[in-house]
């Protein structure tokens, strides 16, 4: 504590970075004290809030689930492989993070929207993306997809390869040596991407709201209760919100701490 | 371990950019200890990871026991690999990086447990089983190693630099380990190492490498009394290298026996061994010298080459020791070839290992 004064230097930097905390700290906790913890009950009975809430978090997995399935190998090929254009691979997985995400919900519309060759295949087996479930999936995979595969990749990068090598000469096929030792080795990396992109797949609202207004995404709800009946009444289903990613944050928190103590 | 297995290498060309092989033939009897010795960047560690079939070669063979296994994956080969740093699973115990490669193997509960508790004992690790290998000494780390890639009875051990990582204390003691073990196991061994002295002491036969090429193969008598190539010369060294044999004289000391004459060293090793003594240790003399040197012999002038600053004068006592002179030295006693001089050293400046 004292080393954070110890200086002058130090004192003015600490007191410009506090305004930060504050600027972040102070409206989350006014929202939260503000709503007592009756109506946030209440709130959580509602069943259009309930069922918003289920579904964003329903969502939100799956879109992890399928980020992991395709996500982890590519995270993997990342870390090992040098391969011509890898630059170009690594730039395309990033620029969801640049991309405006209402614009991403643009570009999404133009592959999945009704009358695309590919909105049209999927709609043949019953599938459509537009005002649906699926189509809230693909916002959120979309969007997040970087969190899980940056996270993943780094996880592996922190094994070394030559562990891999030595399983493979006591007789481990390439698929035994990955699932033996770099996968969980890289566990826990991979473990704090999941949860850092479904936090970011429940909060996603730009790509979501242009893909699937209905059924409604919490942070959906939450903007259309704000513009149809006024701040008293987003208040309750935001405060709800918060709480909940707040929790989700603390587990994150929680596991790449281990992770650290641990190396 | 009955089913160790021969080992050769045919015109082996492999390019990885940073590293790259060239040409390289090897022959490796059933059950030799082969060294391979050349500095850092060589390309050893790649080679020994191309004989582990972990890198594909542009060009060549690898056979073990006339069986071409170049094109098959590591895991079906039967070769050991054990690295400088040891490499441990470090999410897993002692006991299961040991068992690592027998679960692989499908084997069952009980027969795992035996094998590993042998091996375990072979290499003194048995009291570590549950340890993780994070809380090992760097010696514990790499006996462990070694007895992971051991349980699995490989055809071919590979060791990469296995040594270097260990304080000197700890070095001389795995050494002599290794020795043991292969004197044990009679698992054909290739050794890579950029120490002279660790690859005279195991090796039966030594590989020169440098820049991706086998420079030299030999005995290590071969390489260090008749290096081929100015590289070899240099990066051995010039130094007097001697098989031998400790004994106790009849004063308690230890003298060196070798090629029957005995001389007296410092050292605590006992049995078969080697001595090197730098030829800037010893004193040439015209008579015999009186001084605390206790080693003295009379021989004559062999050769006598010039490098320059420095003139290497060869002695034959014999053996043949090469002793280092100034210019100044040379024209002052008058030193010919074919001359009756004597040679001095201290006992302390004899390195037996």
């Amino acid at each position: 504590m004292k080393a954070l004064f110890a200086d002058r230097m130090r004192t003015s930097f600490v007191v410009l970075g506090s305004l930060l905390i504050l600027f972040v700290a102070w409206p989350l906790l006014r929202t939260i004290t503000a709503t007592g913890p009756a109506v946030i009950w209440e709130t959580l009975l509602d069943e259009e809030v309930s069922d918003s809430i289920l579904l964003t978090f329903y969502s939100s997995l799956v879109a992890t689930g399928v980020a992991f399935v395709c996500g982890v190998p590519l995270a993997y090929l990342l870390a090992r492989v040098d391969f011509p254009g890898k630059w170009l691979v690594e730039g395309i997985i990033d620029v969801p993070i640049v991309v405006p995400h209402s614009a991403a919900g643009i570009a999404l519309l133009m592959v999945f929207g009704r009358r695309t060759l590919l909105g049209r295949a999927f709609g043949l087996f019953g599938l459509k993306f537009v005002s649906a479930g699926p189509g809230i999936i693909i916002a959120m995979l979309f969007v997040s997809l970087p969190l899980l595969v940056d996270a993943a990749r780094e996880g592996f990068e922190a094994v070394d390869p030559r562990l891999e090598r030595v399983a493979r000469t006591l007789g481990a096929s390439p698929w035994r040596a990955f699932c033996r030792i770099s996968f969980p080795l890289a566990w826990r990396s991979i473990l704090s991407g999941i949860i850092l992109m479904w936090a970011r797949g429940l909060s996603e609202f730009g790509a979501v709201v242009i893909l699937a207004y209905h059924p409604m995404a919490a942070p959906v709800l939450l903007y259309e209760r704000f513009l149809s009946f006024g701040l008293r009444y987003s208040r309750p289903v935001a405060t709800l919100m918060i709480l909940i990613c707040l929790a989700t944050f603390v587990v994150l928190r929680v596991t790449a701490g281990r992770k650290r103590g641990e190396a | 371990m009955n089913d160790s297995a021969r080992m050769q290498v045919r015109d082996l060309w492999l390019d990885l950019g940073e590293f790259h092989l060239r040409q390289i033939d090897l022959d490796i009897a059933d059950g030799e200890y082969f060294v391979i010795l050349g500095p850092t960047g060589a390309g050893k560690t790649v080679l020994l990871e191309a004989i582990a079939g972990l890198h594909q070669l542009q060009e060549g063979h690898i056979l073990l026991d006339d069986e071409d296994v170049t094109g098959m994956p590591p895991e079906r080969r039967g070769v050991g690999f054990v690295y400088q740093d040891y490499m441990l699973f470090p999410h897993l115990n002692v006991a299961k990086n040991v068992a690592f490669g027998l679960k692989l193997r499908g084997m069952g509960r009980e027969a795992i447990k035996e094998r590993v508790t042998g091996v375990s004992r072979l290499l003194g690790i048995d009291h570590l089983l549950h340890r993780s290998p994070a809380t090992l000494s760097g010696g514990e780390q790499q006996r462990v190693a070694l007895a992971r890639a051991l349980v699995v009875e490989p055809r071919l051990l590979l060791l990469d630099e296995p040594l270097s990582a260990l304080d000197p204390e700890m070095r001389e003691s795995l050494q002599r380990e290794l020795a043991r073990l292969h004197r044990e196991l009679g698992t054909t061994t290739m050794h890579v190492t950029h120490d002279f002295e660790e690859a005279v002491a195991l090796g039966e036969r030594i590989a020169v490498l440098n820049e991706g090429q086998v420079v030299q193969v030999g005995s290590s008598e071969e390489i260090f009394r008749r290096p081929n190539s100015e590289f070899v010369a240099r990066f051995v060294g010039v130094r007097n290298v001697f098989p031998g044999e400790i004994r106790r004289a009849g004063d308690g000391r230890r003298v060196f026996r070798f090629d029957g004459i005995e001389m007296a060293v410092v050292t605590d090793l006992a049995g078969r061994a080697h001595a090197s003594l730098r030829p800037e240790d010893i004193i040439i003399s015209k008579a015999p010298l009186r001084s605390s040197a206790r080693n003295s012999f009379p021989g004559r002038i062999a050769t006598i080459a010039d490098r320059g600053t420095v003139i290497y004068v060869t002695v034959s006592v014999p053996p043949d020791f090469t002793c280092v002179i100034t210019r100044r030295s040379l024209e002052e006693m008058e030193l010919k070839e074919g001359m009756e001089i004597h040679i001095a050293f201290k006992a302390s400046a004899v390195h037996v290992f």
